[in-house]
């Protein structure tokens, strides 16, 4: 038996590591691994979903669910995961896993609360959109309980911050949803008596560093970017004083807006600029390492209501509480058109190649061709649950959920 | 010479003990130092590593060592429990998948030992529900008076749906005598209520306060100032002593404590009733629990405003948090009552907002056993009263 010399035998193994690396970024690509999508644009300018819905014909299938929730659906690979939440006072928390194909459950894993499961009576406590690195998933609830788990759903570690912060919490309900960025995983756990952001160890489950956050209700999730200069990613940690870019390893501040932003919406990422839900709507376009973002344009009739901003090209797409959707241009702020859509929403939209897709609380789901020149509704379909949660994409499939439903639809 | 534990020897743990010798991770090997493993989770993540490990051999264990995971549930801390609680049931769903039976017999015996802890009998019982649904209902009508709550409370639900079934068939006077059983057995604030109401609609109505314990007389001093919110941290004088005699300087002059009753349905003890209608203001209330004996206890409260609370002098717990909502027994704070006299000071604190569903300025407060019943204050001792 011969063996490899070791200049071939690194060179192999290089390839190797090189092509698994591909393997998997390109299997991340194709992925929702975090609330509104792999970037926080809630938008895959790839993905082909159906454009005249139809019950019969665009949901690919439907499964019920063991608990309540208002959390997006994760997607990774060919697996789909959800939490839920169940039980008197909701203590029971879940995490499904589900085969993307055909809807089978592959597996399900259960907690007890730790933490307080006190909600107004509209959430639950299943709130907290999961995140995925590719190759685990973190799962959040309004308890304060954190899980970590493989894609197979053995467990990795667990957390209890209201064990280790007694303090965090909103009687209210929490719905902050997790983003991971370089092996850390970022929670923050805000509210009007004690307030923290973390950064966690995505493997061992042990604080990378805990921030200090304003003392005051906190409904926002973070957002990752990739810094151009350094290709590093950075966290913006939003609150009601404004956007806050930390380093996701260390937790160390790389710049400030401190001007205010909202509690609810989220800010949103496309084109290089950061949208931020301040004085309506702030473009941050954040520059060199080290500098303070630059402000591109505020428009305070982007202002967004409860759902999160969505970017589709060269705009962004804004929807407020009277559900008026706002169409404005990405490079200047200007609003190019209004259209009123069927309210009330607390989804966010998110978008398939020109089309945007947003269920209202009522379960009807419409369709927004965003290339016609007023915009315009071009289909809905009836999906007869109560939606408040922010649907995924991943492929050319969406998945949507209520509190007792999962669907997919396309793909 | 100890011989390893044979039950503890499946065979995804000797791919996983290959696999972590390969990583340079130790096996624990046998069952208890897995569970020790787990046990040892703690604060702010310590521990987890060694932890996830253990997990993965204990979920890797035969259905036949179910019952014994299950009682591994008593005695774990929260973080511990729930790495117990999810091997359990993943080894359940692995096993069912299968084909294969779970120990129903075993479990069953665990369930019905109310000397196990609730939590532990509850997975035990779901376990079996996962294996056999119809004798998991089956058994449901036996937990009516179990000290474990989530079996208790489905007891009652059954009790309870029954009397809505039978109202709607136009038999409400024997709806009325199922409420009413339910009730006796109910110790969840929301069943509870759910079962007050149709009582009350035909035309029993129930002494909620009486039923549910809260505590109505106490002593009050308001108005403090709060504005800023500042007086949740700023400690005035009854923080120090209690001294029912005293007046101190408060926010719009002097302040005395004063006897106050609350008579609000479920409890509620009103400091706008109290002191007036007041914003950025806090106050104090007081009252004495006599106990016959050392007993753990948990103090339930309440509440949608900035609120603290001392037990016999000792801080227990705070929160700043501003009409947010408020439930009954929102918070448990365990206790442990001592003979005779206990003390109890709440401070409430009132924020600046003028909006109509910010006015509130309140508490509800209970004592009952962890599993939530009732524990009454005996009568204070003549000797006693005489010196309050």
């Amino acid at each position: 038996m011969s063996s490899l010399p070791l200049p071939r035998l690194v060179t192999v193994v290089a390839l190797t590591l090189t092509l698994a690396a591909l393997g998997v970024a390109s299997n991340v690509g194709a992925d929702w691994l975090q609330f509104r999508g792999r970037d926080a644009s809630g938008s895959i300018p790839e993905a082909t979903l159906p454009t005249a819905l139809e019950p019969k014909k665009s949901i690919a299938w439907e499964i019920g669910l063991p608990g309540r929730g208002l959390s997006s659906p994760v997607i990774v690979g060919d697996r789909v995961f959800v939490t839920c939440s169940s039980g008197p006072k909701e203590t029971r928390l879940h995490v499904i896993c589900v085969r993307a194909a055909d809807g089978v459950k592959l597996w399900e894993r259960q907690f007890f609360a730790t933490g307080r499961t006190m909600t107004f009576t509209k959430t639950s406590v299943a709130a907290n959109t999961p995140a995925s690195d590719g190759t685990h998933i973190f799962a959040l609830y309004s308890s304060n309980d954190l899980v970590a788990l493989d894609l197979d759903g053995n467990v990795q570690w667990i957390r209890g911050l209201a064990v280790d912060y007694p303090n965090v919490g909103n009687s209210l309900g929490m719905s902050s949803s997790l983003v991971c960025a370089e092996g850390t995983v970022v929670a923050q756990v805000e509210g009007d008596s004690q307030s923290l952001a973390l950064g966690i160890d995505a493997v061992t489950g042990l604080n990378r560093w805990k921030l200090d956050r304003p003392k005051r209700a906190n409904w926002s999730s973070p957002i990752v970017y990739k810094e151009p200069a350094s290709g590093r990613e950075r966290v913006c940690l939003q609150s009601s004083k404004g956007l806050l870019a930390v380093d996701p390893v260390s937790g160390k501040e790389v710049w400030n807006y401190p001007e205010g932003a909202s509690t609810i919406p989220s800010s949103t990422v496309g084109k290089g600029v950061i949208f931020v839900p301040s004085f309506g709507i702030t473009a941050l376009k954040p520059g060199a390492p080290g500098e303070a973002p630059q402000q591109l344009w505020r428009a305070g009739n982007l202002r967004p209501g409860t759902s999160s901003p969505a970017v589709i090209g060269d705009r962004v797409y804004s929807l407020n509480d009277g559900g008026v959707l706002s169409a404005g241009e990405v490079a200047d702020g200007k609003r190019v058109w209004q259209l009123r859509l069927k309210g009330p929403f607390s989804a966010s939209p998110v978008a398939a190649g020109r089309y945007l897709y947003v269920p209202n609380e009522k379960g009807l789901l419409q369709v927004v061709d965003t290339s016609r020149p007023e915009g315009e509704v071009i289909s809905e379909m009836d999906l007869g649950e109560t939606i408040l949660s922010t649907p995924s994409i991943a492929g050319n499939a969406m998945y949507l959920r209520s509190d007792g439903k999962l669907w997919k639809i396309g793909g | 010479m100890m011989t390893p534990d044979r039950r503890f020897i499946p065979r995804p743990r000797i791919a996983f003990a290959a696999l972590a010798l390969f990583a340079g991770a130790t096996a624990f090997g046998d069952f208890a130092s897995s569970l020790q493993a787990i046990k040892s989770v703690g604060p702010e993540g310590r521990g987890n590593a060694d932890a996830a490990r253990a997990w993965a051999e204990l979920s890797a264990l035969p259905a036949s060592e179910l019952p014994r995971l299950v009682a591994a549930i008593d005695g774990a801390g929260d973080l511990a429990r729930n790495y117990v609680f999810s091997a359990a049931t993943a080894i359940a769903e692995r096993e069912l998948k299968a084909g294969h039976a779970l120990p129903l017999a075993a479990l069953g015996d665990y369930v019905f030992d109310t000397s196990h802890g609730a939590r532990s009998r509850r997975l035990a019982y779901e376990l079996i529900g996962r294996a056999d649904a119809a004798t998991a209902e089956a058994m449901v009508a036996g937990f009516m008076d179990d000290p474990a709550p989530e079996l208790r409370r489905d007891a009652v639900q059954r009790l309870a749906d029954k009397a809505v079934k039978i109202a709607a068939e136009g038999r409400t006077n024997a709806a009325g005598v199922l409420y009413q059983q339910a009730l006796q057995f109910a110790r969840d604030g929301d069943q509870i209520e759910s079962l007050v109401r149709p009582l009350k609609d035909l035309g029993r109505p129930v002494d909620v306060v009486q039923l549910l314990g809260f505590l109505t007389h106490w002593k009050i001093i308001a108005p403090f100032d709060n504005s800023g919110r500042a007086g949740f941290e700023k400690v005035y004088p009854p923080e120090n002593e209690l001294r029912f005699d005293a007046e101190y300087e408060g926010k719009d002059g002097k302040v005395r404590w004063k006897d106050f009753e609350g008579t609000h349905e479920f409890g509620m003890i009103d400091f706008n009733k109290a002191a007036a209608p007041l914003k950025d203001v806090a106050g104090y209330a007081s009252t004495e629990f006599f106990a016959d004996a050392a007993r753990p206890a948990e103090i339930r409260i309440g509440c949608k405003n900035g609120w603290k609370i001392w037990f016999n002098g000792t801080f227990l717990f705070g929160r700043d948090e501003y009409h947010r909502g408020a439930e009954m027994d929102q918070y448990k704070l365990p206790v442990t009552l001592q003979p005779g006299r206990n003390s109890i000071l709440v401070k409430c604190t009132q924020d600046e907002e003028k909006e109509e569903w910010t006015v509130e300025w309140e508490f509800q407060l209970r004592v009952t056993d962890p599993t939530g019943r009732v524990i009454r204050s005996l009568p204070a001792p003549a000797k006693v009263a005489s010196e309050r």
